[in-house]
């Protein structure tokens, strides 16, 4: 039980110690509107990093998680909104693909990384089709959803919060997720008591799919028009956010409400070298160099668990 | 199915009868004419040397491997006909327990327990499973003191392998009706291996049947009712135990294999150069020699030739003159490059030794290629031919000749022969030989007796250490499976 409260120990630090930084510099910043605003595209990125999260899961990682998200984004702005019944079902499809995805690459033995890097210029094509230049429009419900002022608390908090939650639910306490889990870290004691690894792998990544979907509905709620590069660094930013929040490449290690974390200290990075007026030449280095910080913190951690 | 009551009053109804099983993986015949009844209420103590088709035996019995020939039948009161042997095995309440551990070390012990009981009722699951590997680990291990909670990576080993035994033992809506046991007790101290054996001995009284594979003989006279000793893929015997002594049991495990081939050993006078390696655990070789390591699978001798490679060659950069050359045995993880061809894969040690300046040397690496091909015969008619066309032993082949094409004068070999025909052998015993004479230094790690038998000199190995020393007359079979089981010395 110690070393899990020490994995998620991390995110909540990291994540504690930028808000107090930003709050320093910018006291305006803590109010309703102040956190809505720093928060509120962290909504798609958190969502995208629990689809990353199922992946990883699994002992794989996806390479095209940006592209389908931005692609899930232009359906959403195109089709969703103008023919519902075609846009949704062209929806339901790419996670039956997604699902399909896992089932061929475990049964195949293929390499996730090449599948899914291949697949990344599928859906990045598929995007450009659906949506040649800049445009479309969001849906009015999810423009109501994601605009929506509930009181006390801004919809960016409620909805990560609640995503967390409901995950850790789903994958730490139910059986299915725990059986999800299990893939990961020994896929042979699975398979020995009887389980399918194809469908459960299969489960896995139509989970990934679905919260693809999720990623680029809430993506266009927020920004009302869609492009088809919309959500390319969402790839880096959810491998980020699942390994920033105490999970790990290997062996089924992840845990849900540390992605969640993951994703906001990411997005409040960008935030808050905003605030340290920063030229944004220099702010992807300067992310990257967040990133390193924090992981080389819980390696210092991680070595003196197993030396102790 | 039956309630224990009515099972243990009925004593010769078989859990699983093998019928003439073969198995054969290639060219290797894996299990040859196999009959084995496994009765209720029975303790089969398994035995056998390395490769000697335990492991096969029971993943045919388990139904993880289906039998090329034979059948196998399982309990007709089974309850369902399902297609697969695997899900017949399970029905008919069959559990293994493997020598590697098949558990999820990110997961919960509880946890574990549920994934392995397939068929557990869905509501409240965390509690049932909580309590019942609870049960089940105070009946088999009293004062365990494992929490099911725990997260099994935090466990020790042991423990962890007291939660894998436990769970096989385990109440389900199917029982346990034959229980595997593959090495348990390696990783048990004294005590819990007890706890285990008086477990086992309990579980036979009340209608359940095990197989227990060990290569603790005091364990296998202990708990087995009924020895079955395999040799070579074969059963060559299946008598009550108390038939058996120490003695015998192993001499019967080796007593087959003086047949034909005579030993390359022809060479009293042979004269050996001074001694070039000297190894902290005490295995020493002189110029010349080849010096076999043996003993049971596992126990260190691996890992020795690992420790002396890696002390012997840099890592950073490879040397003109290389000290040691290293055969792999496990070719696809660490032998070839399966996307080569056969000239690069046979080129790749010695591309320092040829190169001038940090480049091949294309006219070389040629010339090379062509000269031990013609010289070991490799059966390909271009080198430049990728080396997965090859067959495998070929492939193993290939691998040699790389390690003998150095100039190296120390050559490791982990294990080379495994999955090779035996034509190739004999070519690469030759070779071997021949390099030999020369003046070069073998050491060879084999798992398979008439190997080791070729050797001048030979250390046996036991749980890591150098447990005898053979030398001419005495590399005999008897004697090395003595040393492997601890006996060498004291039986004398």
């Amino acid at each position: 039980m110690k070393r899990e409260r020490l994995r998620i120990l991390l995110p909540v630090l990291s994540l504690g110690f930028l808000l107090a930084a930003v709050f320093y510099m910018q006291p305006r910043a803590m109010s309703y509107f102040g956190l809505n605003l720093l928060f509120n595209l962290a909504i798609p990125v958190a969502l995208a990093t629990i689809a990353q999260m199922m992946i990883i899961m699994v002992n794989d990682i996806d390479l095209s998680i940006g592209t389908f998200v931005s692609f899930c984004a232009c359906v959403t702005a195109t089709l969703v909104h103008d023919l519902p019944v075609i846009g949704y079902g062209l929806l339901a499809a790419a996670v039956g693909a997604y699902a399909a995805m896992g089932a061929i690459i475990h049964a195949r033995a293929l390499p996730a990384i090449v599948v899914t890097l291949g697949m990344s210029f599928v859906w990045g094509g598929f995007a450009v089709l659906i949506l040649p230049s800049p445009g479309g429009t969001a849906p009015e419900w999810l423009r109501t959803l994601m605009t929506l002022k509930p009181p006390l608390m801004p919809i960016a908090i409620i909805a990560p919060a609640a995503l967390a939650i409901l995950m850790h639910v789903f994958i730490m306490r139910s059986f299915a997720g725990v059986l999800l889990q299990g893939v990961g870290g020994n896929e042979r004691a699975v398979e020995r008591a009887g389980w399918s690894i194809v469908r459960l792998k299969a489960a896995a990544y139509g989970l990934a799919g679905l919260f693809g979907v999720l990623s680029g509905m809430a993506l266009v709620g927020l920004t009302t028009s869609a492009d088809a590069n919309i959500a390319l660094r969402y790839t880096l930013l959810s491998i980020a956010g699942v390994i920033l929040g105490g999970g790990e490449f290997t062996g089924g290690r992840i845990s849900p409400i540390g992605a969640v974390l993951g994703a906001l200290t990411l997005t409040l990075a960008a935030s808050f070298l905003s605030f340290l007026r920063l030229s944004p030449d220099w702010q992807i280095g300067a992310q990257g160099a967040i990133l390193i910080l924090v992981l080389a913190v819980r390696l210092v951690f991680a070595r003196k668990d197993t030396l102790s | 199915m039956k309630t224990e009551n009515e099972i243990s009053g009925v004593a010769e109804t078989p859990v699983v009868k093998l019928d003439g099983v073969h198995m054969s993986f290639g060219p290797v015949h894996a299990l040859t004419d196999v009959h084995l009844t496994v009765n209720r209420g029975e303790c089969i103590g398994l035995v056998g040397h390395n490769g000697a088709g335990k492991s096969t035996l029971v993943n045919v019995i388990n139904g993880r491997l289906t039998p090329g020939k034979g059948q196998v039948i399982y309990d007709d009161d089974a309850h369902s006909k399902a297609a697969r042997n695997a899900l017949q095995a399970r029905d008919s309440g069959i559990r293994s327990v493997f020598q590697e551990l098949s558990l999820c070390p990110n997961l919960t012990v509880l946890e574990n327990f549920r994934i392995s009981y397939k068929s557990m009722p869905g509501a409240s699951w965390r509690k049932r499973a909580r309590e019942a590997m609870r049960a089940c680990l105070d009946r088999v291990f009293p004062g365990h003191g494992i929490d099911p909670r725990a997260m099994l990576g935090a466990l020790t080993i042991a423990q962890r392998q007291m939660v894998e035994i436990a769970i096989a033992f385990s109440r389900r809506d199917m029982d346990a009706n034959l229980v595997i046991l593959d090495e348990p007790t390696s990783s048990l101290d004294a005590t819990i291996a007890s706890q285990l054996l008086d477990y086992a001995r309990h579980f036979c009284a009340r209608g359940g049947a095990i197989i227990f594979i060990s290569h603790m003989l005091g364990e296998i006279f202990e708990i087995a009712d009924r020895i079955v000793v395999m040799k070579d893929g074969k059963i060559v015997e299946d008598e009550p135990a108390a038939r058996f002594t120490h003695e015998r049991l192993v001499e019967t495990m080796g007593h087959m294999t003086a047949e034909g081939e005579p030993t390359l050993r022809a060479r009293e006078s042979l004269r050996f150069g001074p001694e070039v390696v000297r190894m902290q655990n005490g295995l020493t070789a002189r110029e010349g020699e080849i010096v076999g390591l043996a003993g049971l699978a596992g126990h260190g001798q691996a890992a020795s030739l690992a420790r002396f490679f890696m002390e012997k060659s840099s890592v950073w950069k490879a040397k003109k003159n290389p000290e040691v050359a290293f055969v792999a045995g496990d070719r696809t993880r660490d032998g070839i490059m399966p996307m080569w061809s056969i000239m690069r894969n046979l080129s790749l040690k010695t591309l320092v030794e040829f190169g001038k300046i940090g480049l091949i040397d294309i006219n070389a690496e040629r010339k090379l290629a062509e000269d031990w091909r013609e010289r070991i015969e490799i059966r390909t008619d271009d080198v430049r031919n990728p080396i997965l066309s090859l067959s495998g032993g070929n492939q193993q082949k290939v691998l040699f000749a790389k390690a003998l094409a150095s100039c190296a004068p120390i050559v490791v070999m982990d294990d080379p022969m495994r999955g090779v025909d035996v034509g190739t052998k004999k070519e690469v015993y030759g070779m071997i030989r021949t390099e030999a004479a020369k003046g070069r230094t073998f050491l060879w790690y084999s798992t398979e007796t008439d190997e080791i038998l070729k050797c001048d000199r030979v250390f046996v190995f036991r749980d890591g250490a150098i447990s005898a020393e053979l030398i001419g007359d005495a590399i005999t079979e008897e004697n090395m499976l003595r040393a492997s089981f601890g006996m060498y010395g004291n039986a004398r």
